[in-house]
């Protein structure tokens, strides 16, 4: 092993096993449902069907997928949901959300174990995979046909609305993973490196390396 | 049910590009003159027998309708209804009078369909030239969206199969030179077939008739809001479409599916795209937040 590359033993640890793998299974799942749904949102996007056997079986698995994911999000939301509660800094630092995309990171404030970006994120994913969940068995024709057909028509826009800011909530997510070098390894290995840490969360980053303290 | 020859569809459900245009033909339209209908249902065995297909026997809900309602297997329906109505002419002594109104119930054929606009299928609905709506079972994938679409709460899914089904206004008996069962089979003539335009002439004489003899409302029902329909009704009280079961008296596209199958869609994917190409630019510009590799 090169010795100018950090020693694996001084990474921290960013997230458990457990959390990784549903992480990853709502990443499916959000591919299945979100592929599935687009198909039938635009003709331009029906070829999509493709993929799941054609358009009935892309109707019939669609609100399967959809509900599994949203089932796998309420795991997540229960471990994650304290530390996204925005506090007095996330007023700070979407105040200075230009310097984050002008890449001047270092006027950003310091944050703790999520900034304000990503706690929004994690607050329209709550929200609309919620609204998903709740409009969408307003026509799951399998199921429940007897809705009202007003309630039916709600149900269709917020469907289509809400999963357009899931959408937009997960693109931004996936390209802040990609953009910001050091993250991705957080799901795919649960470390980050302790420079990392330091960068984009120095608030989390000390209270671990407190933690550590205790424990020696 | 059937599809003419592809030569005849003019429109067709999820499909940004035209259909074909080249070849025009009449507009055709059904008329069911109410006031001339006794009620005998001829229509509906008839329509049962050209289809070929039978509903389940169900249970007498206390009206005369049977079926209770339109279904898979149940294209057309009888609906009878009893309504007080107020009196046109005011020497006669009653202020209102009971009246029974019996309306053969079913697709309307909208010039502009609803369930057109919301299928998400290509083809599972098309229109043909001559105006008639159809529903193509083959490209049909069972999500109910034309019910949500449809004004008219005509579109039905069937358990068995999860497809959608309703009156065809027997495309394929039209394509071939006949008129539809239903027409053929009235044995009251409450119920004819022909280009809009004659359908409208004569109309217009039925009209001028109920209004000599008092009903001083009495007109074409052929609502424009969604366009005028394919299947038109003469109404005694076309001032109260309401009176015949609930038909309702401005029907449209409801603004909802208006604004989800229209300028929601182009808006959605664009802002879709838009995002993804803007975070590419956005990396390519400012580049990578590098990771520091010392603490």
């Amino acid at each position: 092993m090169n010795t100018n590359t950090l020693d694996t033993s001084k990474d921290l640890v960013r997230y458990k096993d457990l959390t990784r793998m549903n992480h990853w299974a709502i990443v499916l799942l959000f591919f299945g449902a979100g592929l599935s749904g687009l198909a039938f949102l635009h003709p331009s996007l029906f070829f999509f069907t493709n993929l799941f056997g054609g358009g009935p079986w892309t109707r019939i698995l669609h609100p399967y997928m959809g509900l599994l994911m949203a089932l796998c999000f309420v795991g997540m939301y229960v471990e994650l949901w304290r530390d996204n509660l925005l506090i007095k800094v996330d007023i700070e630092w979407l105040k200075k959300t230009h310097e984050m995309f002008a890449g001047n990171k270092d006027n950003m404030p310091e944050v703790g174990k999520y900034n304000a970006g990503q706690k929004l994120v994690f607050w329209m994913m709550t929200g609309s995979l919620l609204i998903l969940v709740i409009t969408g068995v307003l026509f799951w024709q399998a199921w429940f046909a007897d809705f009202p057909v007003i309630l039916r028509r709600i149900g269709v826009v917020l469907h289509a609305t809400s999963a357009t800011v899931l959408i937009l909530a997960v693109i931004t997510h996936i390209y802040a993973a990609i953009w910001v070098k050091g993250t991705t390894r957080a799901m795919t290995e649960g470390l980050v490196s302790r420079g990392w840490a330091k960068a984009n969360h120095p608030l989390w980053y000390r209270e671990v390396v407190a933690k550590e303290e205790t424990m020696k | 049910m059937s599809s003419l020859q592809s030569l005849d569809i003019s429109r067709r459900s999820a499909t940004t590009t035209p259909s074909t245009q080249v070849r025009s033909s009449p507009e055709v339209a059904k008329l069911i003159d109410v006031s001339a209908c006794i009620g005998c249902k001829a229509c509906q065995v008839a329509c049962m027998e050209w289809n070929d297909i039978r509903p389940e026997v169900g249970t007498n809900a206390g009206t005369y309708d049977n079926p209770n309602d339109l279904g898979p297997s149940a294209w057309t329906v009888m609906r009878f209804s009893e309504v007080e109505v107020k009196k046109d002419s005011s020497n006669l002594q009653q202020e209102t009078t009971l009246e029974w109104l019996i309306r053969k119930d079913g697709c309307m054929h909208c010039e502009d369909p609803g369930c057109l606009k919301s299928c998400p299928s290509p083809g599972a609905i098309v229109q043909y030239a001559n105006g008639i709506v159809d529903f193509i079972s083959e490209n049909c994938i069972g999500c109910g969206y034309c019910v949500t679409g449809c004004p008219f709460d005509v579109p039905r899914i069937s358990q068995k199969d999860n497809k959608a089904y309703k009156c065809s206004l027997c495309s394929d008996r039209v394509g071939v030179g006949l008129e539809p069962a239903c027409v053929k089979s009235c044995p009251t003539g409450a119920i004819h077939f022909g280009t809009k335009e004659d359908m409208h002439e004569y109309a217009s004489t039925r009209v001028e008739d109920l209004k000599e003899r008092g009903f001083a409302q009495a007109g074409v029902y052929d609502p424009s809001g969604v366009g005028g329909t394919h299947v038109m009704y003469v109404l005694q009280h076309n001032d109260q479409p309401e009176l015949y079961h609930g038909l309702p008296s401005n029907p449209k596209i409801s603004p909802l599916v208006s604004l989800w199958k229209g300028i929601a869609k182009p808006l959605i994917v664009g802002a879709m795209i838009g995002a993804t190409i803007a975070s590419f630019f956005h990396y390519m510009k400012v580049g990578p937040i590098k990771e520091k590799k010392e603490v």
